[in-house]
């Protein structure tokens, strides 16, 4: 009996393709972001926070970016694939900005090309490690939506990545109505990214808030949420503690 | 004077500047049965005369439905025609499926074009000999395009091509300038007058003849022979008065005959 292990990978069936290049697990890994339409447009939330596993290793991680003309991109996951899906929708708006007539990509038909770029690589067993929300708006439409990982998406008045659905999702519920002013779609996303710094392992406390209107998208400065820490029950952590062993 | 010696091949240019084997494959569209469109701000209408080989046989399809929002129709070799159909309608099929929205009509027509080009490039390929009268909406409203076989695509406001288009042509020359802004009947209407221009004194009747439409809120379908039928008989008698448009047979004639000799080359319009 030859107990040596074989040179040959498990994955035969795949094919020539090495373990390697298959998508196994994220490395460094952008936690919740949160969207919701409001009367403009899409404003939307992500902190800036890049996660080396349970090291909050990088603070300076922008994971919101504008597509084209009339789209906003955010991304939790694995920062590397954000970057290449960043190049992929380079290369799309590049072409559809060289056949120069007045057609352009809007945000529906950006979020279904990317559903179905996750959904093929997920078919191949290599994902690209993401939850993605795309926002926009174009000739007076509003759109919001989200593809995961495995290729899974929809379009909402509000949404959210990772702990975000957990956390922040019920508040909109409660909360989100149409024709949000700015400044109140603004507060209600600072109080969802608040009960996510608190809760959130690997929020950090700098976040970005970005919004596209007709006019384009802007983004803000980074900034950080005030806290409270005041609670009785921190002041004396192990006063009603019960012994360990 | 030179014509026999460059002409053999689409990949050699006559001392004139000009590639023969093209002009010839448009000289088929021209022997096609005539094919119009015509469109307003919001609608489009093809039309097309058919004109069966014999009473035993039944017509070809010259008017194709690409998408919801695109429909052509052809002139010249229907065979050539259908397949660039087919490709059309697997470009907007793999775009809708792609970004979930409809492919706008101008970059079809761009792509039909390069694809024409190429075969007017390549010494083992010919030209395809088919006219295509493209008639699709998108963002910017409703257009109409015509693709010719030398790779050139123009947009127009309306177009025939095909045998005795000129009777047509003339006819919508005149009325035009009010087509934006015509009633969706108005335009079936006057898509009806045109074929009949082409029919040269032959009675119009929705057997020989393929009426389509497409518009804002209404997508690409081919209009029923009751309903075409309705519609002839509703302003034949409104035709009766107004007399069918008195061209010269001098214009038929040489639309029909050579205008390929030595002079402007035709794909240069």
């Amino acid at each position: 009996m030859n107990f040596m292990a074989s040179k040959q990978p498990e994955n035969s069936l795949l094919g020539p393709e090495a373990d390697s290049q298959r998508t196994l697990y994220p490395y460094v890994t952008g936690t919740s972001v949160v969207a919701l339409k409001y009367k403009d447009g899409i404003l939307m939330a992500a902190d800036m926070g890049g996660s080396y596993g349970s090291t909050l290793r990088y603070k300076n991680v922008e994971r919101m970016k504008a597509i084209g003309k009339h789209s906003l991109l955010g991304a939790s996951g694995e920062i590397s694939d954000f970057q290449e899906i960043l190049r992929y929708l380079d290369d799309l708006i590049l072409y559809d900005n060289m056949w120069d007539d007045g057609n352009s990509l809007g945000p529906k038909e950006v979020h279904n090309y990317l559903t179905r770029v996750m959904y093929n690589r997920r078919n191949k067993f290599n994902p690209l490690w993401n939850s993605l929300v795309l926002g926009g708006i174009k000739n007076g439409q509003k759109y919001l939506g989200t593809v995961s990982m495995i290729g899974v998406n929809f379009e909402d008045d509000h949404v959210a990545t990772g702990f975000g659905n957990h956390l922040a999702r019920p508040i909109l519920r409660q909360e989100w109505h149409e024709n949000l002013s700015f400044e109140d779609g603004v507060k209600l996303l600072e109080k969802c990214m608040r009960v996510l710094l608190y809760r959130d392992r690997s929020a950090i406390n700098k976040l970005q808030i970005a919004k596209i209107t007709e006019e384009g998208m802007t983004i803000s400065q980074p900034y950080s949420l005030k806290t409270y820490w005041e609670f009785s029950a921190f002041e004396n952590p192990t006063q009603g503690a019960v012994g360990s062993w | 004077m030179f014509r026999n010696q460059y002409d053999t091949d689409v990949t050699t240019w006559s001392p004139a500047g000009r590639l023969f084997q093209v002009e010839y494959a448009m000289e088929a569209v021209k022997q096609g049965s005539a094919a119009i469109g015509l469109r307003s701000k919001t609608h489009i209408v093809l039309g097309c005369v058919n004109k069966a080989n014999s009473e035993l046989s039944s017509h070809q399809k010259k008017i194709f439905k690409v998408d919801d929002h695109i429909g052509v129709a052809i002139a010249g070799l229907t065979a050539d025609g259908r397949v660039l159909s087919r490709y059309m309608r697997n470009e907007c099929i793999n775009y809708s499926f792609t970004y979930e929205s409809p492919l706008p009509v101008g970059r079809l027509v761009v792509q039909l074009a390069d694809k024409a080009q190429v075969c007017t490039q390549r010494s083992w390929k010919r030209p395809y000999g088919v006219g295509l009268l493209v008639a699709g909406l998108d963002e910017s409203g409703a257009h109409l395009y015509y693709n010719c076989p030398s790779g050139n695509y123009f947009e127009y406001q309306a177009f025939a091509i095909g045998s005795r288009s000129q009777a047509a042509k003339t006819y919508l020359e005149r009325r035009f300038e009010n087509f934006a802004d015509s009633s969706r009947d108005d335009l079936v209407k006057d898509a009806l007058m045109a074929i009949r221009e082409t029919l040269q004194g032959e009675t119009l009747k929705s057997s020989i003849c393929t009426v389509a439409v497409v518009g804002v809120g209404e997508p690409f379908h081919i209009l029923d022979l009751e309903t075409v039928q309705q519609m002839i008989d509703a302003f034949e008698i409104v035709g009766e008065q107004e007399g069918p448009a008195a061209e010269p047979d001098a214009a038929a004639a040489a639309d029909q005959g050579g205008s390929t000799e030595e002079g402007v080359a035709p794909m240069d319009i």
